[in-house]
């Protein structure tokens, strides 16, 4: 995938097709949803990641617009508050061209009034090409992809999948480590209720890293094993050796389900600090998905130092999700040609 | 109006029946049951080879939802679906609105019963008043209006104290407590078996031990009053062992598995429909471990019957995100299939072990007169077909509802005929028989 495809999505000039040097094992994603990283083939996630790249490029133009998605539709249909992840999506869409609708709607609104499916219908009527779906409930994805003909991009259904966030870690991994292959990558917080974690894991285990997650046992989901990594609550052992941390957000209303004491017990326990980084690789990379809770599963002394990548993450939310709407709107356009 | 079933694999476990017998139907109650009877005036019905004629089957665990929610079934709706599903009697749980705790509910539902016709119904009262947990209900006055069993089914009796005191009260009556077993702490806001496959959904998990928990109190309260406790919908490993263990310690404990947790597992809940609410019930599908020991269960006689936990709901309830969706499903239409395809013809569970699972144990443990071919008792029958191929259409339910996750499923066995007190109430064209 090169920019220069990219450039000529719905452009007049070109007629000829260049590729990179080395070209993906696959050209497009031949799907209509994101709906989580569990879909995702290892070749697919590399397609996508590879196309984040020629992504990236264009926010160093003067004019950082291509026509890549003109006339199409993009809804941003979120049911729970998200500041990073909305703008990070509206950025991409606009960035690519698409007309952008965003509809925040609380949940507690939908919960006096229309189901997910009805609002999907009322949706689908007025015939959006993509809606980018947040909603509290996992599945929510699951069931509007299957009343709705729109491409569905999951931005986070309850505690199930992330799978944009996951593809950005992995962009910002793959930038600073050259791979993700038999890196360890420790993850560390509340595991169980984390769909940053499970697309994550999804998407790393695939693409051969040497996953551990750690975090007080009552934060560890049932059946972890299974998930081809390794669990422990003994976050020294996670740590070792390290490429990666990666720090989940600790929810402090937790602590009422008494999952742990205290936030002061949690940072002395479980908490990211510099001694405990010493563990790790020397060239040990820090991630947080945001927001932070500084003083609770991160030292600021962490977060602020030299090894965080935390606001690259950001930085490359918008190039992933740029190249993920690109290639689900766009491969649509690919099929009709073909 | 005499009636002689002629032929057919005659199963009467109660009698310690199983060959080619005739039944003579004479009215509402069963004449005679012998080789070659003679017509004697009576319609002849030839049963053709391969049926199997049993006691009437009685699922002793549904949910009819009238009064108050009719959109989701009716009495009428129900007791369609239930003689279409082979059972002549079923025993409704107390949650309609209003709850069934007096004896104008009970009364209603007995005469809607009565004027659908169709299968029998009997209700079950709520041990307390709005199954709330906190009074007693006015269990004589049910059990006088015909209530033929007490439970807060939906929800375990909110505490022990209530439990031992229902127990106690209904003890005096030899009335059975039905309990729905669960510590409603560790079930927390679950909506889904704890395990793998919820952890890889991100569905909040409900262990097994929040089952086994209510089980092993139930047990122990009705060791404590020497009153008889029946569970219901067992669904965990730990629930079985907890059983096993009451009924070696001589404890009046009976239990029912639904077809649901001998054939499915959590797996269900991802594929081939990833967060299908219809593989959303309470208690949950469970893990394959568990799921194989209700299996062993029902063979090994710790299981006392197989009961649906019929739970229609509206498809509109049904299409939300799974966990805003309603608990349960369907079950009438399709547990005689269920039971055929994965319990008999996989040679786990022998045919007269069915019979009693599904007819002869819910007669007794409700203290009901079915369950039995005997001269004289009344004649409900049913007709199986043990070779029947079916394909499970949900659109063709005569439930109202059609929640079910077996939709488009082939299977081998169905039901051939219904009849209660000699009338025929169903018959399935298909089954090859038809004058009956």
């Amino acid at each position: 995938m090169s920019l220069h495809d990219i450039d000529r999505r719905n452009g007049d000039s070109v007629t000829t097709a260049a590729r990179g040097p080395d070209p993906p094992a696959v050209t497009t994603l031949r799907r209509k949803d994101l709906l989580g990283i569990a879909d995702l083939s290892a070749p697919e996630i590399t397609l996508v990641l590879d196309t984040a790249e020629a992504m990236k490029e264009v926010a160093t133009r003067p004019i950082k617009k291509v026509p890549a998605l003109r006339g199409k539709t993009v809804v941003n249909l979120f049911f729970e508050p998200s500041t990073r992840t909305r703008t990070s999506f509206e950025i991409a869409e606009k960035r690519l061209s698409a007309d952008t609708l965003n509809i925040a709607i609380g949940t507690s609104s939908v919960v006096k009034g229309e189901t997910l499916a009805d609002t999907a219908l009322n949706l689908e009527a007025m015939a959006p090409d993509m809606i980018v779906l947040r909603h509290s409930s996992s599945g929510a994805g699951h069931l509007l992809s299957r009343i709705c003909r729109s491409g569905i991009i999951n931005a986070g259904d309850g505690t199930h999948e992330h799978p944009t966030q996951a593809l950005l870690d992995a962009f910002t991994i793959r930038e600073r480590k050259g791979r993700l292959s038999g890196l360890k990558v420790a993850i560390i917080g509340d595991l169980l209720h984390s769909r940053v974690l499970r697309s994550n894991i999804q998407l790393l285990t695939k693409m051969g890293a040497d996953v551990w997650v750690s975090g007080p046992p009552t934060l560890i989901p049932a059946g972890m094993r299974d998930f081809g990594v390794t669990a422990t609550a003994n976050v020294d052992e996670a740590v070792a050796d390290a490429d990666v941390i990666m720090l989940l957000r600790i929810q402090l209303e937790r602590m009422e389900g008494a999952y742990f004491p205290s936030q002061r017990e949690y940072f002395n326990v479980f908490g990211m600090t510099t001694n405990r980084l010493r563990l790790a690789r020397p060239d040990v990379i820090i991630m947080h998905p945001g927001p932070m809770n500084r003083g609770v599963e991160i030292a600021s002394e962490v977060a602020d130092g030299p090894y965080s990548v935390i606001l690259d993450q950001v930085a490359n939310g918008v190039a992933v999700r740029m190249a993920v709407l690109y290639l689900l709107a766009g491969g649509v356009d690919h099929e009709e040609a073909a | 109006m005499k009636k002689l079933l002629k032929g057919g694999r005659v199963v009467d476990p109660r009698n310690g029946i199983d060959g080619t017998f005739d039944i003579l139907i004479d009215g509402e109650r069963i004449a005679r049951v012998g080789r070659d009877l003679p017509a004697d005036g009576a319609t002849v019905v030839e049963i053709p080879p391969g049926l199997v004629v049993c006691p009437g089957l009685i699922d002793m665990h549904v949910h009819l939802r009238e009064p108050g929610q009719e959109h989701k079934e009716t009495v009428a709706t129900g007791t369609a679906a239930a003689v279409a599903g082979g059972f002549t009697a079923v025993a409704c749980m107390p949650n309609t609105a209003p709850v069934n705790d007096n004896a104008n509910v009970t009364t209603l539902i007995l005469s809607k019963a009565a004027e659908a016709g169709l299968a029998r119904v009997y209700p079950i009262g709520a041990v307390s008043k709005g199954s709330k947990g906190e009074l007693l209900a006015d269990i004589a006055e049910l059990r006088q209006a015909g209530c033929v069993a007490i439970s807060d089914d939906g929800h375990p009796v909110a505490t022990a104290l209530l439990m031992r005191r229902a127990l106690e009260y209904a003890g005096m009556f030899d009335l059975p407590l039905i309990e729905h077993c669960e510590d409603p702490t560790l079930k927390g806001d679950g909506v889904a078996h704890e395990g793998f496959h919820a952890s890889v959904l991100g569905l909040r998990g409900i262990p097994g031990a929040a089952e086994a928990l209510g089980v092993e109190r139930g047990v122990l309260l009705a060791e404590l009053t020497g009153s008889t406790l029946h569970i219901a919908h067992m669904s965990a490993r730990t629930s079985i062992r907890a059983v096993r263990k009451g009924k070696e310690a001589g404890v009046r404990v009976t239990c029912e598995v639904a077809p649901h947790h001998f054939t499915l597992t959590d797996e269900a809940l991802g594929a081939p429909i990833a967060y299908d609410t219809n593989t959303k019930m309470n208690p949950p599908l469970r893990e394959a471990a568990d799921r194989d020991a209700m299996i062993a269960g029902i063979a090994d006689g710790t299981v006392d019957a197989i009961a649906t936990d019929h739970a229609p709901h509206h498809y509109d309830e049904k299409q939300v995100e799974f966990d805003r969706a309603p608990f349960g499903i369907v079950g009438l239409e399709t547990a005689v299939s269920l039971t055929f395809d994965r319990l008999v013809h996989t040679g786990l569970v022998r045919l007269p072990r069915v019979v009693e699972l599904l007819s002869c144990n819910p007669a007794q443990i409700l203290k009901l007169p079915g369950g039995t071919l005997s001269a004289g008792a009344q004649a409900d029958i049913t007709i199986l077909a043990p070779d029947l191929k079916v394909r499970v259409d949900a659109r063709s339910f005569r439930s109202r509802s059609r929640n079910t996750p077996f939709d488009g499923w082939n299977l081998r066995g169905g039901v051939a005929a219904t009849i209660v007190g000699g009338r025929t109430v169903f018959t399935n064209a298909e089954a090859g028989l038809t004058n009956v």
